[in-house]
């Protein structure tokens, strides 16, 4: 057993490419070894900005021995077919054997393989990991580069140290020659480092000020920060990013505390965070009492002739400009108010075809004001308009545009300097929540309503105008819309129908000058199919559309819940139900009811009564007499169902009553046929009550009870009977059947 | 560093002396208005084709919507970068750039240098690169870029460009907090002497007077002759309208009178004029892309 180091000297790499490139270099050399059917006991990989490091520990010194066999063509085979098997295993005719195969004389080649040295096999894996390793950007340098087929790497590739137990691999890549030297810290260590091998690698490298270990370096900075901050008497504000980022950017890291002046502390401390963070990888810190405090944490890559004074004196003036700046743009902004702010949307393209911002927050206020109004959002109309019109104001002011990531949160900001009503300095703020999975759900109703409106109208102008998500391609962010929509609507318990909701934000995008036009070129092409069964107006088609995206986004939202994709189109399927609340409430039950065995066998005799229906084609204009379906209508799918439409109970089991069916029948029923009969009498208007008062727990309760008669009705009753009368009745009864349970939920779009 | 740092103009010269040592030609400042040294001829168009190419010039860039008015410490509409272009990118560059620091005053045992990642990227020249900002002490002193397409052109073989801040590094090595308190020529002119009023007048000018009407008609001229030049096969002038376009667009942006929405079409008319000047420029050399 042997061990092997490999270390690739870089130009800087790019901080937050390292920790994929360590994961990439252990599996293409894992992969490499495989092929070669070598494993190494332990594999362990490094960087630092300049170099990528693995070692390979307990590695044979060669492969196994391997003896192949290849059958080839008869031995009287033609002679170009003889040759081409030669080639292929490169042998000499008088290598063949000649075995008997099915009585025919055939070929075969026995090709034995020696091991092979460890270093031979690595001499061609490492110049093939450099060559076919994934940096996401890589780049061509140097006199090489005359030609674009040079090697590409991520910065200029200097050296490569290859060392199997002490030995050099001879390899080399584009003229880079494997050896065992590197270079220790660009300014603490002048010339070359030589190695030994894998035990005295990082040792080595530590005299030359280079601590290899990235984990190292990250807890050297973890600690080292969160002591700086506490020798003055401050609390780290921990950033396990930033923590990361900065050991990809050190190979000597030293963390140093500096300050700033407490003036700028009041510019939002978002903002000072952010400039800190984003533009000068510092770390901030918190006094004793949890408020911001005016030092921060540098990194820095060297241990300073002067303890880092300079560093720390370089640092601090470039922050003071950073937050100068800042602070220039925090009071020039709040020169205007927000309402004077937003005229400048007017002149911002929300979309080409879709027009400006302005139009866009026109839309939003009035769709915002709507949602209160009609009580589905319980906020004041006149704030949620309010704070829709100047939601978006901030987006042309100067701490906006230098850091986008700052919006909405600065307009909530302005809007509470201005004195406005902090329902509104809520709403502006918030009003892009939630964002993505885990992001808060805005709960403040008047930020609800801004929420969700701003979704709903993007949701309707992109489908207006056909710009809707197609694969892993979602620009306008669609997908997330509708999910942040669905959020807001259940972590709220908003009661709407989608459908309303929907057409309530289509509506105003018709007015779209853009949208019109392709309205009325919809609208021609639609004429010219004149006749067809189902005419629905553009905007009829946008919505129904919408709907459909919502309910698939529900599914995929729904099913990192556990909840079952073909349960919600059972339920949907039903067409009467579009309260995603109600909607998802009937999905639990039914997912709760099919998984229990009663749910399960009451689904197996559905299926079956289904099939017999389906089989016969049974159309409900031979239904018999008395039974709910017989209105003349087509009751296949529940929608229709006079029942379900019935909104009093009372009135629901009067028609119950009214259908009560058995003295209608000609003949006398068989017991099992009468006990299903009897069974639907009590289920039907127990499922209609319990439906009406939304316990679907109790509407599946009611319907389980006919799990047992529906057995026994399959058992012991022929359907087909010869009489002609009887046969209809049953088909007649099994359709009543099939319409009961229709009335939770279309079991026909139930898997399994 | 103060004391005995270098004043801004024996920065310059420390620079010219320290390139001109490692084998460039010193250039002159190219005599037209533009926002980058990257603009200048001798890095654009050098950057194309096989032949090695190393010189170093300073060139005064133009930023009309940075002016302000004299007012801003770090922030001007005319400013200068010095750049350097080597072809190929010699295995030794970063060293060679390091040492250029020390040789201005840095101490790279006192401060903090470092090399942030910065991809580089100019839609107007069709032109992207790799490598880093550098860092002094937090502050970016420097972008260094390795050429890898120019005007939609692969760059074969690759050039390392080096653009210093100069101001910048000046404020840094002299320890002032104003640009416009940098020592000039270390016997009594500062950098405002010689520079402030030209900020207030062309902040004035950008901002508010410069007449759009001959603004927009110095952008569809720019257009027409480089197009003329191009049909006649004449690569350089061509480019000098690119470049002339390009500042022109960025005078119009200053004066508001870009929409969003159009401000997307002038950046590709200028990056059309860009790249035909470069693929006529390859043509007129006899290079294959």
């Amino acid at each position: 057993m042997t061990d092997f180091l490999l270390e690739l000297l870089s130009e800087e790499i790019p901080a937050r490419m390292q920790g994929k490139a360590r994961a990439d270099l252990e599996k293409l050399f894992a992969d490499q070894l495989a092929a070669a059917g070598l494993k190494a006991q332990s594999l362990q990989t490094w960087s630092t900005p300049r170099r990528l490091a693995l070692i390979a520990r307990g590695l044979p010194e060669t492969t196994e021995a391997v003896s192949e066999e290849l059958k080839g063509p008869p031995a009287d085979a033609p002679d170009a077919a003889v040759d081409g098997f030669l080639r292929k295993a490169g042998l000499t005719r008088d290598a063949l054997e000649t075995r008997d195969v099915k009585g025919r004389a055939t070929l075969f080649a026995v090709i034995n393989k020696p091991g092979r040295a460890t270093a031979d096999v690595l001499a061609d894996a490492i110049p093939a990991i450099i060559r076919a390793f994934p940096w996401p950007k890589s780049m061509r340098w140097g006199h090489a580069s005359q030609t674009t087929e040079s090697l590409r790497w991520v910065r200029p590739l200097q050296g490569i140290i290859a060392l199997l137990g002490g030995y050099v691999v001879p390899c080399e890549v584009d003229g880079l020659v494997a050896g065992n030297t590197t270079v220790g810290h660009r300014f603490h260590h002048k010339g070359a480092v030589t190695i030994s091998g894998v035990e005295d690698y990082a040792s080595t490298l530590r005299a030359a000020h280079v601590i290899v270990d990235h984990d190292e370096r990250a807890s050297i900075i973890r600690d080292g920060a969160a002591q700086a901050a506490s020798d003055a008497g401050f609390v780290l504000v921990e950033d396990e990013g930033l923590v990361v980022e900065n050991a990809g950017l050190t190979e000597w890291p030293v963390p140093l505390l500096g300050r700033y002046d407490p003036a700028f502390l009041e510019v939002p401390p978002e903002v000072i965070q952010l400039t800190t963070r984003i533009n000068q990888k510092y770390f901030v810190v918190r006094d004793a009492a949890g408020a911001l405090a005016p030092a921060f944490v540098c990194t820095a890559n060297i241990a300073a002739h002067d303890g880092g004074q300079a560093i720390v004196a370089g640092n601090e003036k470039v922050l003071a400009a950073r937050l100068s700046d800042a602070r220039f743009f925090w009071e020039l902004d709040q020169k205007k108010t927000l309402e004077q702010h937003s005229e400048k949307l007017k002149a911002i393209i929300f979309h080409e075809k879709l027009g400006t911002v302005a139009d866009k927050v026109e839309r939003v206020a009035k769709l915002a004001r709507w949602l209160c109004e009609e009580g589905i959002v319980k906020g004041d109309p006149a704030l949620a308009e309010q704070a829709a019109r100047l939601c978006k104001a901030d987006l042309v002011t100067e701490m906006v545009g230098e850091f986008p990531e700052l919006q909405g949160l600065m307009g909530g900001y302005y809007a509470a300097k201005e004195g406005l009503h902090p329902q509104v300095a809520a709403a502006i703020r918030d009003h892009y929540k939630p964002v993505g999975q885990g992001d808060d759900v805005p709960t403040a109703p008047v930020t609800v309503a801004v929420s969700l409106a701003d979704k709903l109208d993007s949701l309707a102008c992109f489908f207006s105008i056909s710009e809707l998500p197609t694969g892993s391609k979602d620009p306008f962010a669609l997908r997330r819309s509708a999910i942040a929509v669905s959020n807001l609507i259940f972590s709220n318990h908003l009661r709407c129908s989608v459908h309303s909701m929907i057409a309530a934000a289509v509506a105003p995008a018709m007015k779209i000058p853009a949208v019109s036009i392709l309205a009325q070129e919809f609208e021609a092409s639609a004429s010219q199919f004149a006749g067809r069964p189902i005419a629905m107006t553009f905007d009829q088609n946008v919505a129904v559309t919408l709907v459909g995206f919502f309910i698939d986004r529900l599914k995929v939202q729904q099913r990192e819940a556990g909840v079952r994709h073909d349960l919600i189109d059972a339920v949907f399927a039903l067409g009467g139900e579009d309260d995603l609340v109600r909607l998802l409430a009937r999905v639990h039950a039914l997912q709760a009811f099919v998984e229990t065995g009663e749910g399960g066998n009451l689904l197996a005799g559905y299926k079956r009564a289904a099939n017999i229906l389906k089989k016969e084609d049974w159309g409900s204009a031979n239904a018999p007499t008395g039974a709910p379906e017989t209105g003349g209508g087509i009751a296949q799918t529940g929608e229709e169902d006079p029942l379900s439409m019935v909104e009093d109970p009372a009135v629901a089991q009067a028609v119950a009553e009214m259908a009560q069916p058995g003295s209608g029948l000609p003949y006398d029923p068989e017991p099992a046929e009468l006990a299903l009969i009897e069974a639907l009498d009590k289920a039907e208007p127990l499922a209609a009550l319990a439906i009406h008062g939304e316990d679907f727990e109790g509407a599946m309760a009611a319907l389980a009870v006919l799990r047992a008669p529906i057995d026994a009705f399959f058992d012991d009753v022929t359907v087909n009977d010869a009489d002609p009368a009887k046969r209809a009745a049953r088909l007649g009864l099994l359709a009543r059947f099939r319409a009961a349970v229709h009335r939770v939920a279309d079991f026909s779009k139930i898997e399994g | 560093m103060t004391e005995h740092s270098l004043s801004f103009q024996d920065m310059i010269l420390t620079l010219h002396s320290f390139w001109s040592r490692h084998g460039c030609l010193i250039l002159q400042p190219y005599d037209m208005p533009m926002g980058a040294g990257t603009f200048h001829t001798a890095t654009t168009l050098r950057a194309l084709g096989p032949d090695p190419w190393n010189a170093a010039f300073v060139q005064p860039c133009r930023r009309p919507t940075d002016g302000r008015y004299g007012e801003n410490p770090n922030r001007l509409q005319h400013y200068y970068q010095y750049q350097v272009i080597l072809k190929p990118s010699p295995g030794d560059i970063q060293q060679l750039y390091l040492d250029s620091l020390t040789a201005i005053g840095v101490d790279p045992l006192l401060h903090d240098i470092r090399f942030v990642e910065d991809d580089w990227e100019s839609p107007t020249l069709g032109a992207w690169g790799l490598g880093w900002e550098v860092w002094c002490d937090g502050m970016e002193v420097t972008q260094f870029t390795y050429f890898q397409q120019m005007g939609g052109f692969d760059c074969k073989p690759v050039a390392g460009e080096l653009t210093y801040g100069l101001e910048r590094l000046a404020m840094y090595i002299q320890g002032k907090d104003s640009v416009y308190d940098l020592d000039f020529n270390g016997n009594g002119v500062t950098y405002g002497d010689v520079f402030l009023e030209n900020e207030k007048q062309m902040s004035a000018w950008n901002f508010e007077v410069a007449n759009t009407e001959s603004l927009f008609d110095a952008f569809r001229k720019a257009v027409a002759e480089c197009e003329n030049c191009l049909d006649n096969k004449l690569p350089i002038p061509a480019y000098e309208q690119a470049i002339q376009a390009s500042h022109v667009f960025n005078l119009l942006q200053a004066r508001g009178v870009i929409s969003v929405a159009e401000r997307q079409a002038y950046m590709g008319r200028v990056r059309d004029l860009a790249k035909g000047s470069c693929q006529a420029w390859m043509e007129k050399n006899g290079w294959a892309a």
